[in-house]
């Protein structure tokens, strides 16, 4: 093979944050081939710093305008674990639906608005909404429902402010949760129509296989987004989520102001798929069906088969949210106010992002101002993987043309679901 | 009249506010039907050069995002700021309290020497650049934005609330947050959110700046009235406030 590739993709589009894709062969041989990530750091963990307790979610769910309530709640379980505050069962399911909203909203956002352009061969939704427009208008339908549960639940659809250490500022009545639940009924159809939109384009997804390990919390019988364990494909030991640091060792490399992570291998992945891999087997029915209507395997090693992933994760939350409401409207919503007492503490939070596990310690003084902080962030637990994918996708389709190769690598970027903007404020401090 | 190209860009920033762009849904589909979206790097991949409004999210963290900035402009006939980050500086400008050895140490740890792990003061877009049009608020209210915009197209200013949240919350019926003990930056935060923090159970802390000339007199009758401190009151001001000049 003599023909040379450069492909220099400034700023990719289509995800969040700021990345370039950057490969030079020459005669058949790769000379230069990574996924960088220029974007400006915001320094979150050290602005946290002598912040109050209740100063904290409002702070740090502006480190992402898409998973703000995964940061909120990340967040408001460390304050909760640092000063020793307990919450109520109707506190949790509540938080837990809320957090589901989020996932419906950015798996469609995903899978619909960011996806799907590939799979049909054009740049954006924008061309999709005149030779598409049923399936355009699926997509938007289900997309608003997402945001005005999260509205109902937050207060907003980003940045919330409904959720309070301790508990909730607003809780919703039971008029509103059956409102809610009539939506979701109205949405299982949507979401059938996105899942066979996707199953028709499937093949557009390249058939690209590479074994690496996953990681994802993990709960008895749960197909968890929320409670549990650190759990990975390359062990049945389970490390509790206090002890996060040793599952990420985080590290600085020249081609991203984001830190990489690594486990027992040289990358690991995190999302969607690396939680089917490891939870598959607790989905609820409605979304095994969705599953097996894909013939998605447990233990897929395909990355681009994650907005699958999502697609099924998006039935997923809403059957289960419609069990957690039927839960809170039989024991009925009951007012509760939040008691929250400055002390010194540290605490640990974690939960499932919709594109990875996340993790959230934060440190405070007896005052109850915070002395330190680390958000570990799923991106940039997925940026080694993603370069680790490259270097094996590259050398299999050296022989295509250019662009198509440029394609692959973008898709392969997109289908992580990346969420760059978070991903490039980490630290590794030394809590003491 | 040919449609307005329009290019949206982005700095320092959660792109919340994008995503609150997004979620016009079926609005949108509308407005992209009276403008033309040349430049798009979150939601489209192709672009053309050449466009009549930029609108620009985020902050300017770094010298070379500056340049940047200042290129964006000299093709924009207009500049629209978008959000919170692009107007006041928003939470990044927290970092500006610390010295920025102190926080690239505190992130990067040994590594916080290395040349791409730089970084500068926070800057709002017109602590660099001219700023034609400002929508405020983090997240942005988009209902605003689509005003704002509509106005533009047709060639009138817009109405940007210069009265403080709490006229919106006192008219939405909300107990004031100060009956619950808590410190709200209400009283001098210009208005437009529809009170969405205090409606939903939070106090203001301000991500829409100040009003032009807080009622500083009212704010102390609050804070007496309530037992606060002038100090409790700066204390909040710190999350959205660092860009102004201290009022209180």
């Amino acid at each position: 093979m003599s023909k040379s590739i450069d492909v220099n993709v400034h700023h990719i589009t289509r995800v969040e944050g700021h990345g370039n894709i950057v490969l030079n062969t020459s005669n058949g041989k790769i000379e230069k081939l990574e996924w960088q990530v220029p974007e400006a750091p915001r320094f979150f963990e050290a602005m946290v710093r002598g912040r109050m307790w209740d100063e904290i979610q409002p702070i740090v769910c502006r480190i992402c305008g898409i998973c703000s309530f995964a940061h909120s709640l990340a967040a408001l379980k460390a304050v909760e674990g640092a000063l020793g505050v307990e919450i109520s069962e109707q506190t949790d399911k509540l938080r837990i639906l809320a957090y589901y909203g989020e996932q419906l909203e950015s798996h469609v956002l995903h899978v619909g608005y960011l996806i799907a352009p590939d799979l049909l061969g054009v740049k954006s939704v924008v061309p999709l909404a005149s030779s598409h427009p049923d399936a355009v208008k699926t997509i938007v339908a289900a997309h608003r429902v997402g945001n005005q549960w999260m509205e109902l639940l937050g207060g907003r659809m980003t940045h919330p402010v409904s959720f309070r250490v301790g508990g909730f500022g607003k809780l919703p009545t039971d008029e509103e949760l059956k409102e809610l639940r009539k939506s979701l009924v109205d949405t299982v159809p949507k979401l059938e129509i996105i899942a066979e939109l996707v199953m028709s384009l499937a093949d557009k997804l390249p058939a690209f296989e590479r074994d690496t390990e996953y990681i994802a919390l993990m709960e008895p019988g749960v197909y968890t987004f929320y409670h549990g364990d650190i759990g990975s494909t390359d062990t049945s030991d389970k490390v509790n989520i206090h002890e996060f640091e040793s599952v990420v060792n985080e590290y600085i490399t020249k081609q991203s102001t984001a830190k990489w992570a690594r486990w027992h291998r040289d990358s690991y992945a995190v999302g969607a798929l690396a939680r089917y891999n490891l939870n598959a087997d607790h989905l609820l029915p409605l979304a095994e069906k969705t599953a097996k209507a894909f013939g998605l395997e447990k233990g897929c090693c395909n990355p681009y088969m994650n907005s699958v992933a999502q697609v099924i994760e998006s039935v997923q939350v809403v059957e289960h949210a419609l069990q957690l409401i039927d839960e809170l409207l039989t024991a009925g919503i009951t007012y509760e106010v939040p008691h929250v007492e400055a002390k010194a503490g540290m605490g640990v939070g974690a939960i499932e992002a919709p594109r990875g596990i996340l993790f959230h310690r934060y440190a405070f003084d007896d005052d109850g101002r915070c002395v330190s902080a680390n958000c570990c962030i799923p991106t940039n637990q997925n940026h080694g993987n993603i370069q680790k994918d490259f270097e094996a996708l590259v050398p299999q389709i050296m022989d295509r043309g250019q662009d198509e190769i440029r394609q692959m690598l973008e898709m392969l970027v997109r289908a992580y679901d990346p969420c760059i903007s978070c991903s490039t404020h980490f630290l590794n401090i030394e809590f003491v | 009249m040919s449609k307005p190209k329009v290019a949206i860009f982005d700095f320092a920033c959660c792109e919340g506010c994008q995503l609150q762009i997004v979620n016009m849904e079926e609005d949108l589909l509308e407005l992209i039907s009276v403008v033309d979206p040349v430049e798009w790097r979150e939601a489209m991949s192709d672009h053309r050069d050449g466009y009549d409004i930029a609108i620009v999210e985020g902050s300017i963290t770094r010298h070379e995002d500056e340049e940047r900035l200042q290129e964006i402009r000299s093709h924009a006939g207009m500049l629209i700021a978008l959000g919170s980050c692009a107007t006041t500086g928003g939470v990044n400008k927290l970092k500006n309290k610390f010295d920025l050895n102190d926080v690239k140490r505190c992130v990067y740890c040994d590594s916080a020497h290395l040349p791409h792990l730089n970084t500068a003061l926070t800057k709002a877009l017109d602590e660099v650049v001219k700023v034609d049009y400002k929508v405020h608020g983090c997240p942005i209210n988009n209902k605003e934005f689509a005003y704002i915009l509509r106005c533009i197209l047709m060639g009138k200013k817009p109405f940007i609330p210069n009265y403080p949240v709490c006229v919106e919350c006192k008219m939405k019926g909300n107990p004031c947050r100060y009956e619950y003990g808590e410190i709200c930056l209400g009283p001098i935060i210009r208005a437009g959110c529809d009170a969405k923090c205090p409606s939903g159970g939070f106090w203001c802390y301000g991500c829409r700046g100040y009003v032009d000339n807080p009622n500083v007199n009212a704010a102390k009758e609050i804070m007496a009235q309530y037992h606060k401190t002038i100090d409790n009151l700066r204390g909040r001001m710190f999350l959205f406030g660092s860009k102004q000049e201290q009022t209180l």
